[in-house]
């Protein structure tokens, strides 16, 4: 008898479980069919599709975007500057995050303060802290050649424009970093740092043994995080390069490519192939990077 | 303390001291040049550091083109309402997942991680044809409209939920609360700390964000500040001392709270962005 009331009343908590939790998650679930889920597919749709206005009127034109992106020289040029992006700001903005963070975490005078100054970057808008930057990189007028005393045209010369960027990227970025490798620090034992100095271990022989391997799976999160975040990286470019820019076609990256396209020269179709392919491309190197985890990154 | 460790000391204080200020050189040169004069600012002999004379017209002469109380107000409301979307649905969402279950949860849970996984301009074309099909460019709702609901807070608050022991559940069952009520007065306000952290991080990204309202809000009443900054950069290449009068009136707001809540700021940051 008891059992069975209790049986019924499980079937009934069930049941309750069941219409609360549809309830709760029902708004969500709708958001991201709508927002996310439907713009996906129909994203995919539209990059085989030539634009007519607004959307309508669009000609079914097979793989010919795919083919005009994979051949199109700015496509590559793109990619490359996205790359050359990324492979500046990730690197350099974790290193020296990292640098930091090993620096502050310790009980010591003005921790606190040195915290505020790096993470401030974050807090600003990228529409100013690009316009700023234009203004120190300014050849003729700018605070950084008067300070080396040269006429360096960092944003203007194609082969270094990325590069200038990717210094803005790295500034803006390391507080961020640096944040998260704090509280990647903390959970660090302390007992291995004085093992280690009783057996007469070094602050950088420390850093290299144990503070690495210890946080190798925050260090690997900021990786993936990062290298996502600069392969999408839009703000600073659009914001920097003019559109006479000499050295804009080669520092446009694919995303500032897909923006130009799709909502400027207003070719939907075109744009949805830029961002699958960027897609693509995001989607190879995260594979990469987790089966490549399994050589460094240290779970304990 | 040994003389070697007082002066590893000495020398990191130099190295942190000296690291601070090339991160505020950006900051100290916008403020400079926002009180210079163009003549000054473009003087390179002498080079001129501060302002001879400390001018306020550049300022005065952004407010005016610029009207940035209309600014402060659209990009206010969208902060706002995006962060009250985002607080509100996951959290709902982020118990139901985290503490309920119920069939098809496994593939609701497939869908928020799915979402986290592709890169965000993917929805972009489709989320603006679908608000310019019903008319609704330039409005706030536009702004609000790709943050309405949010997987990686639902992500966040799932976490949240799931450290949170099951005793007090069964507690508040045996009390006879049923789930919404357990849900409203005994789990969701011990989440607190995630949805503030959620708060933070909506509302910082929100005044980042430059590509959605600068695409789908065109109308000069309507912009918000980053949008308008991009805008005006546009129209007066050549003038830095008003670019940067500018910049500074578009940061100031969000540096200050940022200056008084800075503890939960960071740690907002670093719980939501550690947990992605």
């Amino acid at each position: 008898m008891a059992g069975k009331k209790q049986k019924v009343k499980g079937t009934a908590r069930a049941r309750s479980e069941n219409i609360w939790g549809w309830l709760f998650v029902l708004p969500t679930m709708i958001g991201l069919i709508v927002l996310n889920i439907y713009p996906i597919i129909n994203t995919i749709k539209q990059s085989f599709f030539k634009t007519g206005d607004f959307g309508r009127g669009d000609i079914f034109v097979g793989v010919d975007n795919y083919v005009k992106v994979l051949s199109n020289s700015e496509t590559w040029d793109a990619l490359l500057a996205t790359f050359k992006y990324a492979i500046i700001e990730v690197p350099f903005s974790i290193a020296i995050s990292l640098v930091l963070a090993v620096l502050l975490n310790r009980k010591m005078r003005g921790r606190s303060a040195y915290r505020t100054i790096f993470f401030l970057p974050m807090v600003c808008a990228p529409a100013a802290v690009a316009m700023v930057w234009r203004w120190l990189f300014n050849s003729e007028f700018g605070l950084l050649n008067h300070i080396l005393g040269a006429k360096i045209q960092w944003v203007s010369n194609p082969k270094i424009a990325i590069y200038a960027i990717a210094v803005i990227g790295v500034w803006s970025i390391i507080g961020y970093n640096m944040v998260l490798f704090i509280s990647g620090l903390q959970e660090v034992p302390h007992d291995y740092y004085e093992a280690a100095s009783i057996d007469g271990a070094t602050g950088v022989r420390q850093f290299f043994s144990i503070t690495i391997p210890l946080i190798s799976p925050t260090i690997f999160f900021v990786c993936v995080t990062r290298i996502i975040g600069a392969l999408q990286v839009f703000d600073l470019i659009f914001m920097v390069m003019d559109t006479g820019n000499p050295a804009l076609q080669k520092t446009q990256s694919l995303v500032y490519l897909f923006y130009q396209s799709s909502f400027v020269e207003r070719n939907m179709g075109y744009g949805s192939t830029i961002v699958v392919f960027l897609l693509v491309i995001i989607m190879i190197i995260t594979v990469f990077q987790m089966i490549a985890q399994k050589k460094w990154v240290y779970y304990s | 303390m040994t003389a070697r460790e007082k002066t590893m000391r000495v020398v990191i204080q130099i190295f942190l001291i000296l690291a601070s200020i090339t991160m505020l050189v950006p900051f100290i040169w916008m403020i400079l040049t926002a009180f210079k004069t163009v003549t000054e600012s473009t003087q390179i002999n002498p080079f001129v550091i501060f302002p001879t004379q400390w001018i306020t017209e550049n300022f005065t002469e952004v407010i005016d083109n610029m009207n940035f109380i209309l600014l402060y107000k659209n990009t206010l409301l969208m902060i706002f309402f995006r962060v009250v979307c985002a607080v509100l649905t996951a959290t709902l969402a982020g118990y139901a997942l985290g503490r309920l279950n119920f069939k098809g949860r496994g593939l609701c849970f497939s869908l928020v991680l799915f979402q986290m996984m592709v890169p965000a301009q993917i929805f972009i074309i489709p989320q603006y044809l679908m608000i310019s099909s019903i008319n609704m460019t330039n409005t706030i709702f536009a702004l609000v409209f790709p943050g309405l609901v949010t997987a990686f807070g639902t992500f966040l608050l799932r976490q949240a939920y799931m450290g949170l022991p099951r005793d007090l559940e069964e507690a508040a069952r045996l009390d006879g609360c049923n789930i919404g009520q357990t849900f409203l007065f005994i789990m969701a306000p011990l989440t607190r700390s995630a949805m503030v952290a959620l708060g933070i991080f909506t509302a910082v990204f929100a005044f980042k964000d430059l590509m959605w309202p600068m695409i789908i809000n065109t109308d000069k009443n309507m912009l918000v500040l980053s949008s308008a900054l991009a805008k005006m950069q546009g129209q007066y290449t050549a003038n830095y001392p008003q670019l940067m009068a500018a910049s500074l009136i578009s940061c100031l707001p969000m540096i200050v709270i940022y200056l008084i809540f800075q503890k939960q700021f960071i740690e907002g940051i670093a719980t939501s962005g550690g947990k992605l």
